[in-house]
């Protein structure tokens, strides 16, 4: 046996999949295929039809499986083959669902522009299958933001079906699991849907500048204003600047960032569900970080930079800077807004795990990190002496921290990017982790139990 | 100063660290013939499960031994003259040392089993043992394993993350029988049965049967009953490595490498820590060889002290240990026995979905001091409970502060109340029975 090649094994075969479950993926499969040739039936009736079914088979199958699969185990940690399956390791399967989902956000965000006449690119029979729902919620026609945002939450409460099957052993992230789910169907796809139906703004309240950076820019002000008519609108204009400047970091002080993170922000309840098989793909290397921290805090000062010069601009005092502000908030809409937080964000997460936006490129992820580093209760604190080095939590953290790092010298761990979503504290075989909002005295503390080897590791 | 340390365990890593702090100067050898870097040996049954990738179980990056100056030697130490204060290489010139420490950690232990030696049958211990494991289980349908403790249950849970169905051969009357009493030993075997483990209680392992290729066939037990399998796991133990400490008479040896309180060898500037070390004077009620993962930890600490010139005896403090079995987490502090010693009693709590328990025993006659807890499916606070036990503290005062030491997660149900209530109904009892 030779071992001088460092600690590689060859991969082992993993278990044959059941008749059952190839069944259950058949559904899937099937559902997707219906999917497809919506888009490319010109008769509307068939296509609706289609349309309908493919999600049903979608859904249905998803969930199906997700019982078949998690549902029957005794509950409990359940992340056999993770690492062996090529879907969740970066293998052809999760190539395949990257180009794929990428394709799906380029055809939604640049071919896919109503053309006038209501003809919205390759999307168009896929939009107009919503009409009626459209209808009914909205009372406007569907477009293909409609169709995204019902795909979006779809995939949320399907796979937020899925964890809550895959997680049922822990309180925390049952509970935390239904709220991604109830945020995005109430609060990000109802409501807004709901104002438009009474002739108002469409607003998400679940969305707060920096991340949705035009809600503090002075024209979405003007706008909210003006149709919102002046009692919804102030409120609106109230609520984002209170939830932004005040609520943020009030909460974030009690609670640490996952408040927003992985409790209510619609692209962390995206993560936490339809990207969950993912999460253990975000590189955990000391160079990854380094990235993280080169990238995330210059996107923040920009967004805040920008944010200031627009209503400098919009004050009238420095008449030249309009000419300068809007093609940077153009630029800036078409690079963090559409190209990072979609395509790569999304896109990406069969093989670069589930929370590459959240880590590498959200602005207000940096800000309530830096808030949560300085100014926060929470920490993740560590069990005495009863790490054994295992790495299973390291390994789940889909924020890509090394989380043992912090376990095997018994330190609390404080870092702006965790999200608080708890798996390091769920996945832990020894029960050494767990999310606390403590006093700050003492939050750095080190157990007594583990002499720390205070070497180069984690600054 | 040149400190050689044969093995790159969490012995030997622990003790290179703390030198390293402690000597920012000194130069650190680390010699092993296993793997080229330190590795987490707990983990190896998360990489067959493919929950993790064999480079997810090491502790620290391939950045951190070069930055930090500890080099490491991918070589067999072969022998040790410590007159001449040398270590021979099997693969390069002897290693001049200052200072020796031995970490060669255990050896599997089996016990001359006719046909042990057929393709297919094995322990686990090393990494080498789990690609070996890896490549004779490809494909089985059977699987036996030898021995109801640690090993022998994460054996049956590796295999049946394959498919693969396994029997257990224990030879206790109920699971872990030197270590665990039986009301939490039944929550395990509740576990085995749930994830369709069979268990043969009282059973031992008579012979392995070989077929005409030298594989595996079956195994004939104690009772006489033949199980046919495809592989064998030996799970019955290990037993410290004295490979290397054989080649030289200098070095005084009974199971271990005996150590005195310094762990001192009996060779000048030698020592040894881990589970390859036996104390010559273990403290009352402890045991001579600690084979943990934490006792290695703070052994190789402990030394590291003492060989940079700050003599440290090795006291351990309260001992604590902890394990998962399949979905039940164990946590222990303390000193909970598997049948109660004389002078101690014992509360038991234990919910009706059978999936978390308490245990807590004390000393009448001592204040009612506590002495130990095992917490089934319930986290509890390690430094809580360490305080609770080095100072002696009543169990009804620990009972008032029981929820001090609840580490769950949040949202988690709290069974405090119900423990206290039912503690509290058994200590009354206790006392009419006094």
């Amino acid at each position: 046996m030779d071992f001088s090649s460092d600690l590689t094994l060859s991969r082992p075969p993993v278990p044959e999949t059941s008749a059952t479950e190839k069944t259950l993926l058949t559904a899937v499969g099937l559902g997707l295929l219906a999917l497809l040739t919506v888009a490319f039936d010109a008769d509307a009736g068939r296509a609706r039809l289609s349309f309908w079914l493919g999600l049903l088979l979608l859904s249905g199958g998803t969930l199906g499986w997700a019982w078949y699969k998690f549902g029957r185990q005794p509950a409990g940690v359940q992340h056999n083959n993770l690492w062996l399956r090529g879907s969740t390791s970066r293998g052809s399967v999760a190539w395949l669902t990257a180009v794929v989902l990428t394709g799906f956000y380029v055809v939604l965000y640049w071919f896919s522009n109503d053309d006038g006449q209501g003809n919205f690119g390759p999307l168009n029979q896929l939009v107009h299958a919503l009409e009626p729902a459209s209808q009914a919620l909205r009372h406007r026609p569907s477009d293909q933001w409609f169709l995204y945002g019902t795909f979006y939450t779809l995939a949320v409460l399907v796979m937020g079906g899925r964890a809550l099957w895959k997680y049922r052993h822990s309180p925390y992230q049952r509970i935390r699991t239904v709220s991604v789910m109830f945020f995005q169907l109430g609060v990000a796809f109802l409501l807004p849907g709901l104002l438009l139906a009474f002739q108002k703004p469409e607003y998400y309240f679940s969305y707060f500048w920096p991340l949705k950076y035009e809600y503090l820019f002075p024209g979405t002000v003007d706008y909210l204003l003006k149709d919102g008519g002046p009692g919804l609108g102030v409120f609106l204009v109230f609520w984002s600047a209170v939830m932004s400047l005040v609520a943020t970091p009030v909460l974030t002080y009690f609670f640490g960032k996952r408040w927003y993170c992985s409790w209510v922000c619609g692209c962390g309840g995206l993560a936490e569900t339809a990207g969950d098989p993912y999460r253990h793909l975000s590189d955990k290397s000391r160079t990854a970080w380094r990235w993280e921290v080169r990238i995330i805090y210059p996107i923040l000062a920009f967004i805040v930079l920008l944010t200031a010069l627009l209503w400098l601009g919009a004050s009238g005092a420095v008449p030249a800077l309009q000419p300068i502000t809007e093609p940077l908030a153009k630029a800036y809409g078409f690079a963090i807004g559409a190209v990072f937080s979609g395509v790569v964000g999304v896109g990406f997460y069969p093989l670069m795990g589930n929370r590459v936006w959240c880590r590498f490129g959200c602005p207000m992820a940096a800000y309530l990190g830096l808030l949560q580093k300085h100014f926060s209760r929470f920490r993740i604190s560590t069990n005495g002496g009863q790490c054994i080095s295992c790495g299973n939590c390291s390994n789940v953290c889909e924020m890509g921290i090394d989380v043992k790092q912090y376990a095997q010298r018994g330190e609390p761990i404080i870092r702006a990017s965790c999200v608080g979503c708890g798996l390091c504290s769920t996945a832990c075989p020894r029960g050494v982790l767990n999310l606390e909002n403590g006093p700050r005295e003492g939050r750095y503390q080190v157990s007594q139990l583990i002499h720390a080897d205070s070497l180069r590791i984690l600054n | 100063m040149h400190l050689v340390i044969i093995g790159n365990g969490i012995t030997g890593v622990s003790c290179a660290l703390a030198v390293r702090r402690l000597r920012p100067k000194a130069r650190i050898t680390l010699v092993s013939d296993e793997t080229p870097h330190h590795y987490s040996r707990t983990a190896l049954m998360y990489v067959y499960m493919g929950h993790l990738r064999p480079q997810d179980i090491k502790p620290y990056g391939d950045w951190f031994w070069p930055e930090n100056r500890l080099e490491l030697v991918h070589a067999t130490a072969t022998a040790l003259d410590t007159a001449r204060k040398t270590v021979a290489l099997s693969n390069g010139p002897h290693l001049a040392y200052d200072q020796l420490l031995l970490a060669t950690g255990s050896v599997s232990r089996t016990f001359d089993w006719p046909g042990q030696h057929l393709t297919g049958v094995q322990s686990l211990y090393s990494l080498p043992d789990l690609e070996q494991m890896h490549r004779h289980t490809h494909g089985i349908r059977h699987a036996v394993v030898v021995g109801g403790g640690l090993i022998g249950i994460e054996l049956a849970e590796m295999l049946h993350s394959r498919g693969i169905a396994v029997t257990m051969l224990v030879r206790d009357a109920h699971y872990w029988g030197a270590v665990l009493p039986p009301a939490e030993a039944e929550l395990v075997d509740l576990q085995l049965r749930q994830h369709q483990i069979e268990v043969r209680y009282r059973t031992g392992l008579a012979e392995i049967v070989g077929d005409a290729d030298g594989r595996v066939r079956a195994v004939r037990t104690s009772t006489g009953e033949e199980i046919e399998c495809q592989w064998v796991g030996l799970a019955t133990g290990v037993a410290p490595n004295l490979g290397l400490a054989a080649t030289c008479p200098a070095l005084a040896t009974d199971r271990g490498i005996l150590v005195d309180e310094y762990l001192q060898t009996s060779a000048p500037d030698v020592y040894a820590a881990g589970d390859c070390a036996q104390l010559r004077q273990p403290a009352a009620g402890e045991v001579p060889i600690e084979q943990l993962w934490y006792t290695g930890r703070m052994q190789g600490e402990t030394v590291a002290h003492t060989i940079c010139g700050q003599p440290t005896r090795y006291r351990r403090g309260p001992w604590f240990n902890s394990a998962k079995f399949f979905q039940l987490e164990y946590q222990t502090y303390g000193r909970v026995p598997a049948i109660l010693e004389l002078g101690e009693e014992s509360c038991y709590w234990q919910h009706p979905n059978a999936r978390q328990a308490l245990r807590i025993n004390f000393r009448p006659a001592q204040n009612h001091a506590v002495t130990g807890v095992n917490a089934m499916g319930i986290r509890q606070r390690h430094e809580v409970w360490e305080g609770w036990l080095r100072t002696g503290t009543p169990v009804q005062e620990v009972l008032r502060q029981l929820g001090k030491a609840n580490f769950d997660p949040e949202f988690f149900r709290r069974h405090e109340a119900d423990i206290i209530r039912s503690f509290t109904q058994q200590l009354a009892a206790l006392r009419t029975t006094h």
